[in-house]
Order: C-alpha cells, then sequence, then structure tokens
C-alpha cells in the first residue's frame, strides 16, 4: 500500500433527505495522500475542509465513494477504532478536546480507551511529551496552559494512540503568533523526525508554504493542487476564490503587475530578495 | 473576582495522609462520619476531638483552613442549635418572650452542633488532603464491583472528570461575558432582586449556547480518541495499597471501637 489516505470520488450531505445537489457538502472530492507526506488543505469557510477531514477519521461516512485510511475502508465498522487510531485528529479549539484536569492524564485518555498496559501507557505519555516539548507541564492543569501549549498538549494526546497520520483541522486558528509557530514548528518535527503523515487544513497561507502539497477547496470541490509554488503561483485564481497567498507573493505579484520583471512563483523572502537583486 | 472561586480546596503535601489511597481515605471518612452518628456522650466526642486534632496535625494542614471550611455553614450551626434548644420539650431553664429554653434542648442542641462541626471537619480532611482527581479516581474504584447491579461507575467518574476540568474554562467564559456586557452598559450591581434576576439573562444565554457547543465539539474530540465506554479501558495511574493503609485503617477500627464504648 502506497497511499496513507485515499479518497474516491466522495459525496456528502448534511440533509437527511433530499437530494439537493446544491447543498453538498462534498461533491465528487478525490484525494490520495502519499506516506509521510505533508499535505495543506486551504479554502474559505464553508468550503468543506472540515467535513472532509472529519471523513478521513470516519466521524463522517461518505453518502458516495470510498475512503481508505492505510488500506481500511472507513465504512468497515470492525476497523473502525483502528482507523481512528492510525489517523488521529487534532481540532480548532485547544478547550474542547482537552478532558482531563492534569495533563498527563489528558494525554494518557487516548491509549487508555484501547486498552493499552499501564506501563506501556505511561512510556508513551512520556515520549509524547517530550516530543511537543511539553514533559516540564505533565502535572500542570491545562486551564492554566497558554493557547499554543494546550495545542501541543492535544498533539501530545493524539501522538500516545502512535498513529501513522494526524489530520489537524486549523489548529493555530485561536492562537497568538507564538502559539502558532510551536505549533506548526511542533507538527513539521513530527513529519520530519516520525515520518507522522500531515493533513494540515488551515487559512494561514504562511504555513502552507513549506507543505510538500497544497490543496485547494472550494464549494466541496477540489479545485487544484500541487506544490506550494504551483499553487500560490496562481494569484488570480486563489483571489478569485476568495484566498490569501503569502504575503512576499501577494508582493511579487503587485510588483510585476506593475512592470517589475521577476518571477511568478516566489513564495519565500528570500527569494524576493535573489529576484530584486538581480533586477539591478 | 469571580476567578476567585476554587473548586475543591485541595491543598498540595506530602503527610502520611496525603499519600493515603483514595479508595481507603473514601472508606475511612464514611466510617468516620458513621460513628459520629453512633456517640452519644460527651466523654464520646472528646475521643472524636483528640483523634481528629491528631489526624490534622499529622496531615500539616494549617488549622485556619479547617476553620474556613465551617464558616460558610455558620448560620446552619446557629439554627440548628436555636431550634434545638426552643423547640425540645423539658425543664425550662430561661424564657425568653413567649418561647422557652429547656435543659434537654440545650443539651440536643450542643450535640447536633458539635455533630455537623465534626461532619465537616472530617470531609474536609479528605478534600483538603486528596486532588479532585484522586478522589474521582477513589469513588470509579470503590463503585466499580457495584457495576454488576447497575451502577455506572465510569460513566460517574467520567462526569465527574469532565465537570472539573470544564468548571474553570466556564468560570474564564463568564468573566468574559460578563465584561463584554458592561463594556455595553449592563448594570449587574443595582436595582433589587428581581432586577438584578434579569439581568443575568444575558449571561446565562450565551452560557448555555456555548456549553453545549462545547460539549458537542468535547465529545466529538473523545470519540476520534477512540473513547467507548468504560468497557476495554486500561488506566495509566495504578493505584496500590500498602501497609500505611493498613495502618490507617487498623488505626480508625481502634478509634471507631473506643468511642463506641463511651456510649451511654
Ligand atoms: N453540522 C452541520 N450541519 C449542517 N451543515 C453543516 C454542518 N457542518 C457544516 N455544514 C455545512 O457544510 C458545508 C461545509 O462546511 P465545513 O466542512 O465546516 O467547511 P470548512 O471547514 O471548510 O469551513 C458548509 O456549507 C456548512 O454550512
Ligand atoms: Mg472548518
Amino acid at each position: 500500500m502506497e497511499y496513507m489516505v485515499e479518497v474516491n470520488n466522495v459525496y456528502y450531505s448534511y440533509r437527511k433527505h433530499e437530494q439537493d445537489k446544491e447543498h453538498l457538502a462534498l461533491c465528487g472530492v478525490n484525494l490520495k495522500v502519499k506516506k509521510g507526506e505533508f499535505v495543506v488543505v486551504i479554502g474559505h469557510n464553508g468550503s468543506g475542509k472540515s467535513t472532509l477531514s472529519k471523513h478521513i477519521n470516519a466521524i463522517y461516512l461518505p453518502k458516495e465513494g470510498d475512503i481508505f485510511v492505510n488500506g481500511m475502508n472507513t465504512r468497515d465498522i470492525s476497523k473502525l477504532w483502528e482507523i481512528r487510531q492510525t489517523a488521529g485528529m487534532v481540532f480548532q479549539n485547544p478547550d474542547n478536546q482537552i478532558v482531563a484536569t492534569i495533563v498527563e492524564e489528558d494525554v494518557a485518555f487516548g491509549p487508555e480507551n484501547m486498552g493499552i498496559d499501564p506501563e506501556e501507557i505511561k512510556r508513551r505519555v512520556d515520549f509524547a511529551l517530550r516530543s511537543v516539548k511539553m514533559e516540564e507541564y505533565a502535572k500542570h492543569a491545562p486551564h492554566l496552559l497558554s493557547g499554543g501549549q494546550k495545542q501541543r498538549v492535544a498533539i501530545a494526546g493524539i501522538l500516545a494512540m502512535k498513529p501513522k497520520c494526524i489530520i489537524l483541522d486549523e489548529p493555530t486558528a485561536m492562537l497568538d503568533p507564538s502559539g502558532r509557530k510551536e505549533v506548526i514548528d511542533t507538527i513539521k518535527k513530527l513529519n520530519k523526525e516520525e515520518g507522522i503523515t500531515i493533513i494540515l487544513i488551515t487559512h494561514f497561507m504562511e504555513e502552507a508554504v513549506d507543505a510538500d502539497r497544497v490543496v485547494v477547496m472550494d464549494d466541496g470541490k477540489i479545485v487544484t493542487e500541487g506544490t506550494p509554488r504551483e499553487v500560490f503561483s496562481k494569484v488570480e485564481l486563489l483571489k478569485d476564490l476568495g484566498l490569501d497567498v503569502p504575503q512576499v507573493t501577494e508582493l511579487a505579484y503587485e510588483l510585476r503587475k506593475s512592470g517589475l520583471n521577476i518571477r511568478q512563483d516566489i513564495i519565500t523572502i528570500d527569494e524576493l530578495v535573489e529576484e530584486l537583486c538581480r533586477l539591478r | 473576582m469571580i476567578k476567585d472561586i476554587t473548586i475543591g480546596q485541595y491543598l498540595p503535601g506530602d503527610s502520611v495522609v496525603h499519600r493515603l489511597d483514595p479508595r481507603i481515605k473514601i472508606i475511612l471518612s464514611t466510617i468516620y462520619v458513621i460513628d459520629l452518628f453512633l456517640i452519644n456522650s460527651f466523654l464520646g466526642y472528646l475521643y472524636v476531638a483528640i483523634f481528629t486534632a491528631l489526624v490534622i496535625l499529622i496531615s500539616k494542614i494549617p488549622f485556619k483552613y479547617i476553620f474556613k471550611s465551617l464558616k460558610p455553614i455558620l448560620w446552619i450551626l446557629i439554627f440548628t442549635g436555636v431550634l434545638n434548644a426552643f423547640l425540645t420539650p423539658g425543664n425550662v431553664v430561661a424564657k425568653v418572650g413567649p418561647f422557652s429554653v429547656t435543659d434537654k434542648g440545650l443539651y440536643l442542641a450542643a450535640f447536633m452542633v458539635i455533630r455537623i462541626i465534626f461532619l465537616i471537619v472530617g470531609t474536609s480532611v479528605l478534600t483538603l488532603t486528596t486532588s479532585p482527581i484522586a478522589l474521582t479516581d477513589g469513588i470509579e474504584l470503590l463503585l466499580n464491583p457495584f457495576k454488576k447491579i447497575g451502577v455506572p461507575a465510569h460513566e460517574l467518574a467520567m462526569m465527574m472528570t469532565i465537570a472539573l476540568r470544564f468548571i474553570p474554562t466556564l468560570i474564564d467564559e463568564t468573566d468574559k461575558i460578563i465584561k463584554a456586557q458592561k463594556a455595553r452598559g449592563a448594570d449587574f450591581e443595582s436595582g433589587n432582586i428581581i432586577n438584578r434576576a434579569k439581568n443575568l439573562i444575558p449571561i446565562l444565554v450565551p452560557l448555555f449556547i456555548n456549553s453545549f457547543r462545547r460539549a458537542d465539539e468535547l465529545a466529538l474530540a473523545m470519540e476520534a480518541r477512540c473513547y467507548r465506554g468504560g468497557e476495554g479501558r486500561t488506566r495509566m495511574k495504578q493505584f496500590n495499597i500498602n501497609k500505611n493503609d493498613y495502618l490507617a485503617l487498623t488505626v480508625m477500627l481502634l478509634f471507631v471501637v473506643i468511642s463506641i464504648l463511651s456510649r451511654r
């Protein structure tokens, strides 16, 4: 099996009865995520990103089409818990996903549910807290932590289940810039060092720049995908969809429009600096 | 202001009392409470006083915390005392207007007040030396054997844990809502009781709506983390009863025997 997640022509509607094609939350989505890949999903509010992410965790089942997580069909009830353990999920609001009153107890929640041996749980909790650099807060009360710290605890809670893939649904939306950086650095590290497949949903374009692939959703469909460079060079398309591009890309785009002869696919500050220097 | 509310009153520490198994502590407290109602002589209560004081000394809880726990029930104490003193038939010892105090009444009043005081002090020692989490775990483990007859041990414990987890969050949120409403000119401090109660509505409505949203998201997050009730679940923290626990149990039983012997 080559793919971690395979979404095959999936349709989903929140409406139970009417087959109202207008109100499909997902409308023929196809997506294949390779093992170890870092995929970022962008799209404006209501484009179906959260709906898609909840499908990968088997919280929702597709009305049409199939989803495979590490080769397991999410329709297969007997694999439900294995799927949820394989593809862990981190949500937007850190407050509403922390269950216990002590950090380490919360990290232990997942493995406890899986019925793992207490000694092994302890090892996993230590490992998970170290991975997100929260080991010194093991005995703290979660409600006293900062937003970024809470979100890292939530990630540790997933890590302790030893997932192969983590889906994060706008994990930084409620955080301040420093908390955002903490969380994104943690995610990148997990991808690089632990080889965990990452599907990150975000509306901060800067977070997409280092991804292996960017997927753009609109109105329940995937409208375009490719490397960050390929996707962000389509400035006009993104703007039509009501999306931003990274600030440097925007600046380069405006400079180009006003007649400067620079490349179209700039996504980092260094690249723009280089281009500008080349002009003289 | 509202942030100062604390749940439970746990005072972290490392005394022998702190380190007792929570199950044992809950059992000991229960025995203590039952014993309070078995004792019927002042000599018995003298024993209780000495025993309780010793336990407090060993637990290294400053006495001021114990007195603090009595403050909220001061009115209940006075009420109980007065009611008993005046309403018990017997030989009249004093008259206050149309009411009369009887000797039996005074006796009974003293008894009831002492009982309630020790009841509160005893349970305070439990909650001061045991973290809410340990208490929850203790209750779950103690109730586990009764699962067969339909006691939802795990569910009760999970509810308590979630309540404990979310009380500070909701208090924070209430604080925020109050500030937001105040910034829009809401007045929570003046007016009569009915007006003030009415003014609470703009606080309670958003609080409730948010709580439901939170509950929804939490349930989703728990399911995503493979939560499926207590079945097949293990616990990271293991409790084991050691020789200190047996010692505490022995001391308690000895105390109960002595205090019951003092019965008249
Ligand atoms: N629980 C729900 N019930 C009904 N409709 C929903 C629900 N959640 C989302 N939707 C609808 O589904 C569509 C996609 O929503 P969502 O997946 O949350 O988008 P995104 O996460 O990209 O903002 C939207 O039109 C939204 O209104
Ligand atoms: Mg969303």
